[in-house]
């Protein structure tokens, strides 16, 4: 267990904070006026600003403290959240995003930016332009070696906080050579001195190049409370005496004790420091959730699955004793651990409403960049699903979505001239369906061209001239590498990479991609994938001397192989189950066994998608829970294995992949009708 | 050779057939009794089973079919080495099918000569090095070799497939 790396902690945080802030910008834009989202989103971009500065991202910091500035005149009602507005403040993102992934790539255009967003605030704000407020004059800088004179006071709870003002004005003097005063004219009587507020001012002239940046540098986490002024001195003002009031104390070198200062501080005004203003602080409401390394997660299900297999042992063992107490404890025990399972695998579970929102940005770039009005629509965001595959879903979901809005819309004439309306939609939508979830993503567009897909297929070699094929097939075609039937390659879709990977990352799932489509007007791609990747119900048989796994989810009915059927010429593998015509595949042959084989053979029918297939085994065993464990590297090319899983004695089952046996199955079928 | 710096390679032997071999014991996990061992249909027969090694699923190689060995049927001294490989760049858990597992010893870097190109019968490449102790000869094996070997052969798509008729 190493340490996590601070700076990767923030990294992730800010990642999650930036997707929070593009959210917030874009319900901004649909509802510019709501208040709570306009405070959200500037809660976001003050932690960011806060916590990039304590991991030394600066360049961060200070962009964000720009960014926030402007962003100040919307909060304060001085400035609409217009769509220009937001168009900027989502560049503006963008540019964080970029300077937290890669703090040392010098990144250029962050006061483009910067300058577009006070013109987007200013252009709309007439009246007063605050805007630039917080950094005075920038153009006058002033002239090298200059000397500046920088007042400052504490907000009362800086030292509640841990600020040492110590180390500030050591922070200070690194900058440059300079003189500190304290000013201790707010300094109240011992008797009504609260240890914890920091009374005293201070003054430091300094003598340096333009060291604005600097010390908002080193005032970045104190600002928001804080007094802070930063003036050129002229030589008059040099020459003056520090403020009179205050007994002039120069600090050269602020050693001793900065913390206990107030105490120090005995004949002052008795006047208390008016409290400043403070803004509260940036910390997000308090959430109940908290960060878990992913990889702990991974591991506390392979001790529930390891405990799993344990108690199945302890099962089998139990009932073969006659000992009461140990039966009850058994007992006990399959409850405790089943629950505990479902537990964990609860806490595996991710809403994919979390992935949904990624695509709001997507779509709206989209729209902006194809100068397509999109409505885009989303539905079934508290859908749960594996975290595993939420993370693995999002690049296939890009592919299609972006595949459904560029090839699939229509542009706004051709969408009025066929009688829809110019705004064109998409749909998003994730529903559960039996132990699978579907998701869809659907759009009103134009539909899949069948003639086209066939020309394109025909041209690529994958389909004979004038073949019959059945359209749901010819759909499929479009998951071929290479197939694309864009005419123009854009920078979007259309280089024909992307559905065979969408296809690839879905059946890697254990998933699969259903096409409908109707000419004119829109077509609806649906992944079908199961819940979870971890622990399913299996169905254990036996073949030869082998144990077996079906995922039980895939199995539709056992029945008897029959006798005559046995007796058969190879090849002609077909069972009729009420009226239709099943392939099946004998495991025994298919794996090889050399066993000598059960006299009464059992079939278990099981279907993925369309297709069914009986597989001929042994013996059914019966359920179990299968903890799902991946085949190495070495056996991965072995594609009638999904996996394999641990029996409740220790030994090792593969589990089946019933979605390659149907298709292995199918081809069966295929021969059988050419024959 | 990936001699440390002490020039002397920490090494577990053990013994195939009648060939003494010598894996590096940082890579070592556990050494195992035999235990029961689940056949992967199709699989090729350097990698042909599974073990359940404390709740992971391990893939178990037999180094004797890289090196054309005999294979009897395991005994009393029969062992499995579980190991660290890297396969493809990826590390990877892999038990090792051992006749006799002997004990952990040091090799001198210095007494490790280059595998013979000729007079031998095994393919070089499997060979990283042999070591001489006690006037024997320890064959040190390429294990990143063989099993990325594997991995390139098991990745033809018919050896899923063909059933063995039998």
């Amino acid at each position: 267990m190493s340490f996590p790396d601070p700076t990767e902690t923030f990294r992730q945080e800010a990642r999650e904070l930036l997707e929070q802030l593009e959210l917030g910008l874009l319900d901004l834009e649909q509802n510019p006026a709501n208040d709570d989202l306009i405070n959200s989103t500037f809660r976001a971009l003050h932690t960011i600003k806060g916590s990039g500065a304590m991991f030394g991202f600066t360049a961060v910091a200070a962009f964000v403290h720009e960014f926030e500035t402007a962003f100040d005149q919307v909060r304060k009602g001085n400035s609409p959240a217009t769509s220009e507005l937001i168009a900027v403040a989502l560049d503006a993102k963008d540019h964080i995003h970029k300077l937290i992934e890669q703090p040392d790539a010098p990144q250029a255009g962050g006061e483009a930016i910067l300058d577009a967003l006070r013109i987007a605030i200013a252009g709309t704000d007439v009246v007063d332009a605050p805007t630039e407020v917080e950094t005075p004059e920038p153009v006058a800088a002033p002239a090298k070696g200059n000397r500046w004179r920088i007042r400052f006071r504490l907000p009362p709870d800086a030292l509640v906080y841990g600020t040492n003002p110590l180390l500030l004005l050591d922070e200070i003097k690194a900058i440059g050579p300079c003189t500190i005063l304290a000013l201790t004219d707010t300094i109240p009587p011992l008797d009504t001195i609260d240890p914890e507020v920091p009374y005293m001012g201070w003054q430091v002239d300094l003598t340096a190049d333009d060291p604005r940046a600097a010390i908002d540098d080193v005032f970045l986490f104190l600002k928001d409370g804080m007094e802070l002024s930063v003036e050129p001195l002229s030589e008059v003002e040099i020459a003056a005496p520090a403020p009179a009031e205050a007994q002039p104390e120069p600090v050269a070198a602020p050693e001793p004790k900065p913390v206990a200062a107030p105490a120090k501080a005995t004949k002052a005004p008795k006047a208390p420091k008016p409290v400043v203003e403070k803004e509260p602080p940036a910390s997000a409401a308090a959430s109940s959730s908290m960060r878990v390394d992913a990889e702990r997660l991974d591991e506390l299900m392979d001790r529930v699955g390891e405990l799993v297999i344990a108690q199945a042992r302890l099962t089998q063992i139990a009932a073969m004793s006659s000992d009461g107490n140990l039966k009850t404890i058994a007992e006990e025990l399959e409850r405790l651990s089943s629950g505990l399972r479902d537990t964990t695998m609860g806490i595996r579970m991710v809403p994919i409403g979390t992935l949904f929102s990624r695509f709001r940005r997507l779509v709206h770039d989209l729209s902006r960049d194809l100068d397509k009005d999109i409505d885009f629509i989303t539905s079934g965001e508290d859908t749960e699903l594996d975290k595993t595959m939420i993370e693995r879903l999002a690049d296939p979901l890009v592919h299609l979505i972006r595949n459904s809005v560029d090839h699939g819309l229509e542009p706004a004439e051709k969408r009025l001239a066929a009688g829809k309306s110019a705004k064109g939609t998409v749909r998003l939508s994730a529903v559960y369906a039996g132990a699978e979830v579907a998701i869809s993503v659907t759009d009103d567009g134009a539909g899949l061209n069948a003639e086209r897909i066939r020309a394109k297929a025909e041209e690529a070699g994958l389909l004979a001239p004038d073949a019959k094929i059945a359209d749901q097939d010819l759909w499929q075609m479009i998951f071929a590498p290479g197939f694309s039937t864009a005419k123009e390659v854009t920078s979007l879709s259309g280089r024909g990479v992307g559905m065979d990977v969408v296809k690839r990352t879905i059946d890697g799932l254990r998933g699969s991609i259903d096409v409908a489509t109707t000419p004119g007007s829109g077509s609806t791609m649906t992944l079908r994938l199961p819940l979870t990747l971890a622990i399913i119900d299996g169905m254990l048989v036996r073949v030869g001397n082998g144990r077996y796994t079906i995922p039980l989810a895939a199995v539709e009915e056992c029945v008897e192989l029959p006798e005559g059927i046995e007796a058969n010429a190879r090849g002609r593998n077909f069972l009729d189950i009420r009226g239709s015509l099943v392939p099946f595949l004998r495991l025994r042959e298919v794996f090889g066994t050399r066993a000598p084989a059960d006299p009464h053979q059992k079939v278990v029918i099981v279907s993925s998608g369309e297709g069914r297939v009986g597989l001929v085994v042994d013996q059914i065993i019966g359920n179990n829970q299968t903890v799902i464990k991946q085949l190495s590297k070495l056996h991965s090319s072995i594609k009638s294995f999904s996996g394999a899983t641990i029996l409740g004695d220790g030994t090792v089952a593969l589990i089946l992949d019933t979605a390659h046996l149907v298709q292995f199955g199918q081809g069966y079928v295929d021969q059988g009708r050419a024959a | 050779m990936t001699a440390t710096e002490t020039s002397s390679m920490k090494a577990l032997t053990l013994r195939l057939q009648d060939e003494l071999f010598a894996v590096e014991a940082g890579s070592v996990r556990e050494i195992l009794d035999l235990v029961p061992i689940t056949e992967v249909p199709n699989a090729s027969p350097f990698v042909s089973g599974l073990i359940n090694v404390r709740g992971r699923v391990v893939p178990l190689a037999d180094l004797r079919v890289m090196f054309g060995m005999d294979r009897p049927e395991p005994d009393e001294d029969t062992r499995i080495v579980v190991m660290e490989v890297d396969i493809d760049g990826e590390p990877t858990v892999a038990g090792i099918l051992a006749d006799k597992v002997h004990d952990v010893t040091d090799i001198e870097a210095a007494s490790i000569e280059e595998a013979p190109r000729v007079g031998m019968r095994w393919r070089p490449e499997f060979i990283r090095g042999i070591g001489k102790r006690n006037g024997g000869f320890i064959i040190i094996p390429d294990l990143g070799r063989i099993f990325e070997t594997q991995g390139a052969r098991t990745a033809s798509p018919a050896a899923s497939e063909e059933r063995s008729a039998s």
